[in-house]
């Protein structure tokens, strides 16, 4: 009797449980895992290149659920293809249900480079702040082409600025329809406590579209931006490089 | 033998611990809940850096003047922030025109003094660094300064006893991070104040100023205060003082920062408290006196981009007038100031 009241309660607020979210981001180019320092990929002009580094930061991530208020996340994260645990961002209290969308910040708002001394995703330690220039470097991607015209063949692309003359935050929205949260229950046989598995959400992160976008970055012309000329123009490109991977998410 | 060993081990580094605290068991270094008290002067602004994160101690204050003095902080620990900010100079470098980094490189800009800073809105010549905490970055980063890289110093600080029981002292636990490191080191440049020069005294009516001195107030404040605002002497904008830029330097001042054409060749008006006590002048250091200053505000052969009406004010001043306004700018120099023991070098013997 006892049990079956406990199972009962648990079924009947469903709509209330909250359970953790992943968020995966996946790096990728054309679709394939990144080879850091490896592969030699080909952007749309046929300048080939390699990907020695890849770190950008999410910020202000929202959820939105096809009813009621829009979650929202207020953390800084690190996203680095050399270090696999950055990857997943888990968002611990998701209440289950149907949402329409996600959206995230590439970068860091203006706060928060005006803060001074900051810890984990934003200490400095982590290689991504301008000192000469106070700011965050929102996205940083690295590499050697034989299209670039720099020493030792490297491109670079070091973007940031949160004001003039180079916003270059830049929002992504993706669209989740039909995708459901639901909650996956495990009830062992021991004992009656629910346990919820963590659901994710995969986002692709494609530096071949980064490299493409509407128009492909000519290797030989801009193969060095670590300042704010052209970082507007980069930024641009780097919001076009994210999109969900779709698999079934419905459980 | 074996047994000794150990022994000799631990007595050498009790030795070196007990050697490495002498100085902040001296009581002249010792830092008490009174020293890190910060006060806004009367007839200051409200500050900018107001320590509300960052409520200075005794114990956070005193790492912060050991990681100032310590030349850990460069890759091959020659070069401490002392080195280019001396003491005796209200922390500038006296008598180097360029400042000198790790190796004998020459940087591409002048020292400035330290003080005042928690009024500062942003810092540099050009005001790339917009905030005082993480201000120290800079230097490190740079490659002609200190040549590190943070994650490295922060890997030494660790290793090292000294800095562990520090840490520890004034955080509460042993993380050695660089939010803390750098909080600590703002505790320690944000008290840096400077406030009770004679003409400090003169103004909260405890001395007097002679009648020459008082000609020369009467001049600067017609002809430069409109930029270098009293009472710290800046307005904190970015103007062109009229000087030719130097075409082996090609500083190209604000504009570095901006990107905007109007600030091109401007530098951040610089506070002339203690003026007397930091030559050389200006973001290149080209003059030698206060004199050389005074006879280019006065010549009026400005180098006109970006010139702003302020500065033609400036211009036809007879000999008498510049040394008055001298005279005037001699009694901005804060004894109190310079020679204040909470900010003498502790590790020195
Ligand atoms: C190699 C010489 C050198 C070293 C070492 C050095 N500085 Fe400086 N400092 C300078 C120069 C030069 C400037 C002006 C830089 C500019 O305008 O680009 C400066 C500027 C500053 C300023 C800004 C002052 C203002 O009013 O704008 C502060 C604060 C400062 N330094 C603190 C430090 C601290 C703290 C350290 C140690 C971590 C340090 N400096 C190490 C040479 C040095
Ligand atoms: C238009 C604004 C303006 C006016 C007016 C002005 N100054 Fe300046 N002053 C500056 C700027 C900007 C600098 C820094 C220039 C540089 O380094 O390129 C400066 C630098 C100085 C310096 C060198 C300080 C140092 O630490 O290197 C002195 C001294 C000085 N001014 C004195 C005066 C005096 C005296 C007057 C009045 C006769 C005056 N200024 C008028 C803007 C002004």
């Amino acid at each position: 009797m006892m049990c079956i009241t406990t199972v009962l309660a648990v079924v009947m607020s469903f709509s209330a449980i909250a359970q953790p979210l992943q968020l995966h981001f996946r790096n990728v180019v054309d679709g394939k895992p990144i080879a850091l320092e490896k592969d030699n990929y080909k952007n749309g002009l046929g300048q080939s290149y390699t990907v020695s580094n890849l770190k950008y930061y999410i910020s202000n991530i929202q959820l939105t659920p096809e009813s009621g208020k829009e979650l929202t996340d207020s953390d800084y994260y690190l996203i680095r293809e050399d270090d696999s645990a950055s990857m997943n961002i888990t968002l611990p209290h998701i209440p289950i249900g149907h949402y329409t969308r996600l959206t995230f910040s590439i970068g860091v708002d203006s706060l928060h480079n005006c803060s001074g001394a900051q810890s984990d995703a934003l200490d400095p330690v982590n290689g991504m702040f301008w000192t000469w220039n106070t700011g965050y470097i929102f996205f940083k991607l690295e590499g050697k082409s034989s299209a670039s015209k720099n020493p030792g063949s490297i491109y670079e692309y070091h973007i940031g600025g949160y004001k003039a003359p180079a916003n270059c935050i830049r929002s992504v929205s993706i669209d989740l329809t039909g995708i459901s949260l639901m909650p996956v229950i495990v009830l062992p046989p021991d004992t009656f406590h629910k346990k919820l598995k963590i659901t994710g959400i995969d986002i692709s992160a494609d530096i071949s579209k980064f490299m493409n976008a509407a128009t492909p970055i000519d290797l030989t012309k801009i193969s060095s931006v670590t300042d704010f000329h052209n970082a507007a123009k980069i930024a641009d490109h780097y919001q076009q490089m994210f999109s969900l991977i779709k698999k079934d998410y419905g459980y | 033998m074996a047994i000794k060993k150990p022994i000799v081990i631990s007595v050498l580094v009790f030795a070196i611990i007990l050697l490495s605290n002498f100085t902040e068991t001296n009581p002249y270094f010792t830092i008490t809940e009174k020293d890190v008290a910060f006060e806004v002067p009367k007839g200051f602004p409200a500050p900018t850096y107001t320590f509300a994160n960052n409520k200075p101690t005794p114990a956070g204050f005193t790492l912060g003047r050991r990681l100032f003095y310590d030349p850990i902080l460069s890759k091959d620990s020659s070069t401490s922030c002392a080195s280019c900010h001396q003491r005796i100079a209200a922390f500038a470098h006296i008598d180097h025109t360029l400042s000198h980094g790790i190796s004998g490189l020459i940087g591409k800009r002048n020292v400035p003094p330290l003080q005042n800073l928690a009024w500062g809105q942003s810092f540099m010549w050009d005001g790339g660094v917009n905030h005082l905490e993480i201000q120290p970055l800079t230097p490190m980063a740079n490659p002609i300064e200190m040549a590190s890289d943070i994650g490295d110093v922060i890997r030494k600080l660790k290793r090292n006893p000294y800095y562990r029981e520090a840490f520890k002292e004034a955080f509460g636990d042993t993380l050695i991070s660089s939010e803390r490191m750098l909080k600590a080191m703002a505790q320690f440049t944000g008290l840096m104040v400077s406030a009770n020069s004679r003409y400090d005294k003169f103004m909260r009516h405890e001395d007097t100023l002679t009648q020459f001195e008082l000609n020369g107030l009467v001049i600067f404040r017609e002809k430069c205060a409109k930029c270098h605002r009293e009472p710290l002497f800046t307005d904190e904008s970015y103007k062109s003082s009229g000087l030719y830029p130097d075409s082996t330097l090609n500083d190209p001042g604000r504009e570095l920062i901006t990107g905007r054409i109007k600030d091109e060749n401007t530098f951040k008006v610089p506070s002339l408290r203690n003026v007397a006590m930091t030559y050389p002048y200006m973001h290149d250091g080209r003059f030698r006196t206060l004199e050389q200053v005074l006879d280019h505000y006065s010549k009026g052969d400005y180098y006109m981009l970006n010139v702003t009406p302020e500065l033609l004010a400036t211009r036809d001043m007879n000999d008498l007038e510049k040394k008055e306004v001298i005279a005037f700018l001699k009694t901005l120099t804060d004894k109190t100031f310079l020679y204040d023991r909470r900010f003498a070098d502790p590790t020195y013997h």
